[in-house]
């Protein structure tokens, strides 16, 4: 699976070779890669389309991409669905210009405890348990994952437990959102064509 | 699919369990927000003077309380579980139009005095200058 990180990039790599021909390494991916790698670029288009929404409160945003990531848990599994997720942090904070900075690690705290949250809330009895379900999990993981960062490395003081029913209320609402979000698209999937969502 | 009744849409994709999960999220938001956001009742109030300690009074008994600052004298009140700087010789007055505190760590700061007054309670909690 290894293979499917330099999906983002492109699907080989050309460079003069010696004596000036042509020399070409490809990298062996699977179908799966590729569907990964598909996805992910959806979730991604998701996060720059939501960074263009103002918000009242920096931290508070809608989280539109991890409709993606609840769409892929549903279909493909959790191991499809953490590497959509994680692709789309990286790749999200490059396009951004905040690799390894505050910001990256609050997404990749979040997104790493929500595929934690994710990976038992999948095994929660289908016929009572749908995407909404996952998806507030999911998103309360989110903002714990980054509340945790924030207390621990950006602000150690007991100060922010003031912002966490804003937060908290954030994601409950979001969650929900999202939750319907990727149930309707499935929705409509199952029932025309397969190959709605690229 | 219909489009212009997405909430009646939408409801189909709440299962029962789904239901729980929101009503479980409501309550938690609620708990914290109970939790988090009340500032707890103060009982003490904490007078300082130039940074040290000048008197700690339990806010259950009215008074008023003068402190000496370089500048002159501020005076303090207490009443109603509540305290406040009634007259200070700051030059822009900023503790004095701040009124009344009630809650556990509200502060009330005569810069120019260095006289300032704060409420704390049995636990002490953040305070809302901090961060």
């Amino acid at each position: 699976m290894t293979a499917s990180t330099t999906e983002t990039i492109g699907e080989g790599r050309r460079g003069k070779g010696e004596g000036g021909k042509p020399s070409s390494i490809l990298l062996d991916t699977t179908a799966e890669d590729h569907h990964i790698a598909r996805m992910a670029a959806v979730a991604l288009g998701l996060t720059v389309l939501e960074n263009a929404i103002p918000s009242p409160l920096p931290g508070v945003k809608p989280g539109l991409a991890n409709i993606v990531t609840l769409i892929v848990l549903a279909r493909y599994g959790w191991r499809a669905a953490a590497w959509v997720s994680l692709l789309r942090v990286v790749a999200g904070s490059l396009l951004f210009g905040n690799f390894l900075a505050p910001g990256f690690f609050l997404s990749l705290s979040g997104a790493v405890l929500s595929l934690l949250v994710l990976a038992f809330a999948q095994h929660l009895p289908k016929c009572w348990f749908g995407p909404v379900s996952h998806s507030i999990y999911a998103a309360f993981a989110h903002i714990a994952g980054q509340m945790v960062v924030v207390y621990l490395w950006l602000i150690p003081h007991a100060g922010i437990a003031y912002l966490i029913p804003i937060f908290a209320a954030a994601a409950l609402v979001f969650g929900t959102a999202n939750g319907l979000i990727a149930a309707r698209f499935m929705d409509n999937d199952g029932k025309s064509n397969m190959e709605r969502l690229p | 699919m219909s489009w212009h009744d997405p909430i009646g849409a939408a409801l189909p994709h709440i299962k029962t369990g789904d239901w729980l999960t929101l009503l479980l999220g409501g309550i938690c938001v609620v708990l914290l927000t109970l939790n988090l956001w009340n500032g707890g009742l103060a009982d003490k109030a904490v007078i300082r003077s130039g940074g040290k300690i000048f008197r700690e009074v339990p806010l259950s008994r009215d008074q008023q309380i003068e402190v000496p600052g370089p500048l002159g004298v501020s005076v303090i009140a207490i009443e109603k579980r509540r305290a406040r700087i009634v007259s200070d010789p700051s030059p822009r007055q900023y503790c004095v139009r701040q009124g009344w505190l009630q809650q556990s760590g509200e502060i009330a700061i005569c810069l120019p005095n260095q006289v300032s007054v704060e409420l704390t309670g049995s636990v002490k909690k953040y305070d809302s200058l901090n961060y």
